[in-house]
């Protein structure tokens, strides 16, 4: 290889042996994991002959419910790699204590708490709230598909490429150490040469062109598509946030690109913006940065609002209380979101009266939100409650995020602020909402939308198993932290001196072990469920006896959704149709005129990836020749004008009339 | 609450509940591409609030005043606004159905918008010869990329132009087609304003003292 020092750089870049981690155990074992594991699904996928019909249905399908399947699939898989990172954490932070340093090197432990922020955020809460959104907004007002349905499929694609170059960064090079908001001058090019903050850029820049392109196309759907009939102020709730969930996408995400690359321009072609010197200012990055961050959690949160309202109105078998109240809090809470983005950095130092207009604007945002927790309240009032799995989660929630919400409230009260500032409170108290808020919302509307998905319900035992090990296991794990941060511990610290804090990190800990125990209750429930499927099914399509339009149709949906395109009288539109006797239409189908799969998002996606691999690497030959083919293949696909084809009459009448049968069969 | 004696029947003996004939829901399409445009808009926002906060930091390096060589980005926005009223006549001819007119128009556009590139890429090269690149202090960093990041939108505006003509060519003003012009004509006039507004906070406020 050295004959030729100069052709070895332009292929090969910076990429040399030395980037394989033979000399770290753990990670060689989990690569040792992964290729066992791999090769058994390689092994699988081709001696059951699946590779067809996964190419076929699947990888570019262009059905939302497929895309928003793989969407969540993606979500629970990056979710494992997500807490394996996470107990690391607590187990090196609960032995780590005077002359014991635990078993991870500064360096690694720095990687795994950058990774474990950037994964839960990017490639866990994100896919699975789009994976939601795309599965339940086109069923729930009445459409056939989403507005651009190649479009969604590229997005999810662009969001798969950009996980996998994270699981990359594991067995090949490094990922950043800087945090998963990578500040600089920390992400500038003089403190991080390596390849670690670039795969950051690069795996974030991929899927967020995903994420926006998804938000593009949602929001069209929602105001283009909708049944007719369903005015806005008649859709359903879950709707409604993810119609301000995609705003805030559209608006926040291209802040994200343009920080990104800013930072990539320093570190690629030393230019000035975040350097100490030249003029830079590193603080730009700082606020830009959380211009699109703040706005970020509230993407996260608004489903989950969303999914909580419906799940209550169904299993409190009554309208939700305040509907209106409930959309205007949801769009107040979305403009509120951009005037807020300063309290992550009050001690920036800009002074008490802009410190004080951040912190009210703060404060005003629980104002609407405490709207929507009396909402709930008041419907669950008088309520025919049924306590299944969803509806568990709900109340969950309200508990746990109501003291999320109030050391919330807490630091953004600038002078406490200053003391809590980077500390454990602070993790805690996102923790607190991101647990307590996004990631049980996402729990119970992945239990709730479930038997629409697959037709049938998921196994109740383990279900409570995984929510009581996630609520206690919750508790335990993060209360101490809120007292470490009182005490003025900071976070992303490897090790402690004083030996009085360990008992905390303990107990911590083994909430984490709780929480394990939850999440592989919640893999058992998948197996268990699907074991036992036949005992689970629902053949009405209405298990939870629901009000919005998904439950109108057959569980798991056909693909063209609807034979006949519903029309809407009332807010709970399906609850409108039972009460006034609805008869399944069996007769007069017409052909169905749907959008036809196309390879081309998967292709592009992958160039995309290996564009950015090939620029991570400083590979110029292979980041050259990917980035023209992505080109390319854009313009070729620009050239296909036959995207759609008809369901036959006949086929509708054959899937109508089999799902008859079914409903006959069960009465 | 719910009048449980309606029939699922109206009146008129038309189902309540669903259309009995295929629903077309608009074409999102336009819409779609409008809110792109809106998000790309964002990205240029923060360009220029990141020139705003560093534009004026030279780093003891030249400054606007000592650079920018207004008669030529005015010749420069002149293509660049022209090339926007060729675009309308286009879009004129494809009203009147007129292919050929169509195409003679998309290509003159097509001219002018690579005229403004070539300048933007000469002044860039004569800028990065007197040793004012974009790595010289914050505030060529900053217009370097501002100013840049218009160029490259306008570079793949070529590319599609290009690529809309052959498919305009082969197909003809097939409605696909017509939709797609009716985007790329939103895309060029984005541009065009995105420009006036460099035009006038980078350049001419910038030779200011």
């Amino acid at each position: 290889m050295s004959d030729h020092p100069e052709l070895t750089k332009l292929i090969f870049g910076r990429l040399t042996w030395d980037a394989i981690p033979f000399h770290e155990p753990i990670l060689l074992a989990t690569f040792a994991g992964v290729v066992l594991g791999g090769l058994g699904v390689l092994g699988a996928l081709t001696y059951f002959r699946l590779w067809g019909p996964l190419w076929r249905d699947w990888i570019t399908s262009i059905d939302h419910k497929k895309i928003g399947i793989m969407y969540i699939i993606l979500g629970l898989v990056m979710l494992l790699r997500g807490f394996a990172d996470a107990l690391m954490m607590r187990a090196q932070q609960a032995i780590s204590f005077g002359d014991a340093v635990g078993y991870l090197p500064p360096h690694h432990y720095d990687q795994v708490f950058t990774a474990h922020g950037v994964i839960m955020i990017f490639f866990v809460a994100m896919p699975l709230v789009t994976g939601l959104m795309n599965y339940v907004v086109p069923l729930q007002i009445g459409a056939r598909d989403v507005a651009f349905p190649f479009l969604n499929n590229f997005s999810f694609w662009m969001t798969a490429f950009g996980a996998a170059l994270v699981m990359a960064s594991l067995f090949v090079g490094e990922f950043a150490r800087t945090g998963w908001l990578a500040y600089p001058p920390l992400s500038g090019i003089l403190a991080s040469p390596d390849v670690g903050v670039d795969y950051y850029i690069w795996s974030l820049q991929i899927a967020g062109v995903g994420t926006l392109l998804s938000g593009v196309n949602l929001l069209a759907t929602i105001v283009k598509m909708r049944a007719p009939g369903m005015t806005m102020m008649k859709m359903p709730v879950f709707t409604w946030t993810s119609l301000c969930t995609n705003v805030l996408i559209v608006a926040a995400f291209p802040v994200l690109t343009a920080v990104l690359a800013l930072l990539s321009l320093d570190r690629y072609f030393d230019t000035n913006f975040f350097t100490n010197d030249l003029g830079g200012n590193a603080m730009m990055y700082v606020n830009l940065i959380w211009i699109w961050g703040h706005p970020e959690v509230y993407i996260l949160i608004l489903p989950a609002f969303g999914i909580f309202s419906e799940v209550v109105s169904t299993f409190c078998s009554k309208r939700l209380f305040g509907y209106a109240s409930m959309v205007y809090a949801t769009v107040v809470i979305t403009i509120l979101s951009y005037l807020v983005w300063l309290h992550h950095f009050f001690t920036m130092g800009s002074g008490a009266s802009v410190n004080s207009f951040f912190g009210i604007t703060t404060m005003i945002i629980s104002i609407p939100t405490g709207a929507k927790i009396f909402n709930w309240l008041f419907t669950m009032y008088r309520g025919r409650i049924r306590f299944e799995l969803p509806m568990l989660w709900t109340i969950g929630f309200m508990v746990t995020f109501v003291i999320g919400g109030m050391t919330g409230v807490l630091l953004a009260v600038p002078p406490a602020d200053f003391v809590l500032h980077n500390s454990l409170f602070l993790i805690a108290h996102f923790h607190n909402v991101i647990i307590g808020g996004v990631l049980f919302g996402l729990l119970a509307g992945i239990t709730y939308w479930f038997p629409k998905a697959f037709g049938y319900k998921l196994d109740p035992f383990w279900g409570k198993c995984s929510f009581w090990f996630w609520l206690v296991g919750f508790y335990v794990a993060f209360m101490p932290l809120y007292v470490l941060g009182l005490m003025g511990v900071t976070r992303r610290v490897s090790h402690f001196e004083d030996p009085s804090l360990q008992i905390w990190f303990q107990i911590a800990a083994f909430g984490a072990v709780l929480i394990a125990l939850g999440i592989a209750s919640f893999i058992i429930q998948l197996v268990v469920s699907f074991m036992r499927r036949e005992s689970l099914r629902d053949v009405t399509g209405d298990p939870w006896d629901g009000r919005t339009l998904e439950w109108a149709t057959a569980s798991p949906p056909p693909d063209y959704n609807f034979a006949f395109t519903p029309r809407v009288h009332d807010n709970d539109a399906w609850y409108d149709m039972k009460s006034n006797g609805y008869q399944r239409p069996v007769t007069g189908f017409l052909p169905i005129h749907m959008p036809k799969n196309t390879s081309a998002g998967f292709i592009i996606a992958a160039l995309s990836a290996a564009t950015g691999f090939g620029l991570i690497w400083h590979m110029w030959l292979l980041a050259g020749v990917a980035f023209v083919a992505t080109l390319v293949a854009t313009i070729v696909h620009t050239f296909n004008y036959k995207r759609d084809y008809h369901i036959p009459a006949e086929e509708v009448l054959r899937v109508e009339n089999a799902r008859s049968r079914l409903l006959a069969g069960h009465v | 609450m719910f009048d449980n004696t309606a029939s699922s029947l109206a009146a008129s003996g038309v189902p309540r509940y669903h259309l009995t004939e295929e629903h077309h829901p608009e074409n999102g399409t336009l819409l779609g591409f409008w809110l792109y445009l809106m998000s790309d808009c964002l990205i240029f926002a923060c360009l220029f609030a990141v020139y705003g906060v560093l534009g004026r930091n030279y780093a003891a390096g030249p400054s606007g005043a000592d650079l920018f060589d207004l008669p030529l980005v005015a010749v420069n926005t002149s293509l660049l606004l022209l090339s926007s009223i060729t675009y309308g006549f286009a879009m004129l001819e494809m009203q009147r159905d007129r292919l050929k007119a169509t195409l003679v128009w998309l290509g003159i556009t097509g001219v002018l918008g690579a005229g403004f590139l070539g300048l933007e890429l000469y002044e860039f090269a004569h800028l990065i010869h007197e040793g004012a690149g974009p790595q010289r202090s914050a505030f060529l960093s900053s217009f370097f990329t501002l100013v840049g990041t218009h160029g490259l939108h306008v570079a793949f505006g070529i590319i599609w132009l290009v690529t809309l003509m052959f498919q305009v060519g082969k197909h003809g003003l097939i409605p696909e087609n017509r939709r797609r012009l009716m985007c790329l004509s939103m895309f060029w006039h984005f541009l065009d304003v995105i420009w006036i507004g460099v035009f006038t906070f980078v350049y001419l406020m910038g030779v200011l003292p």
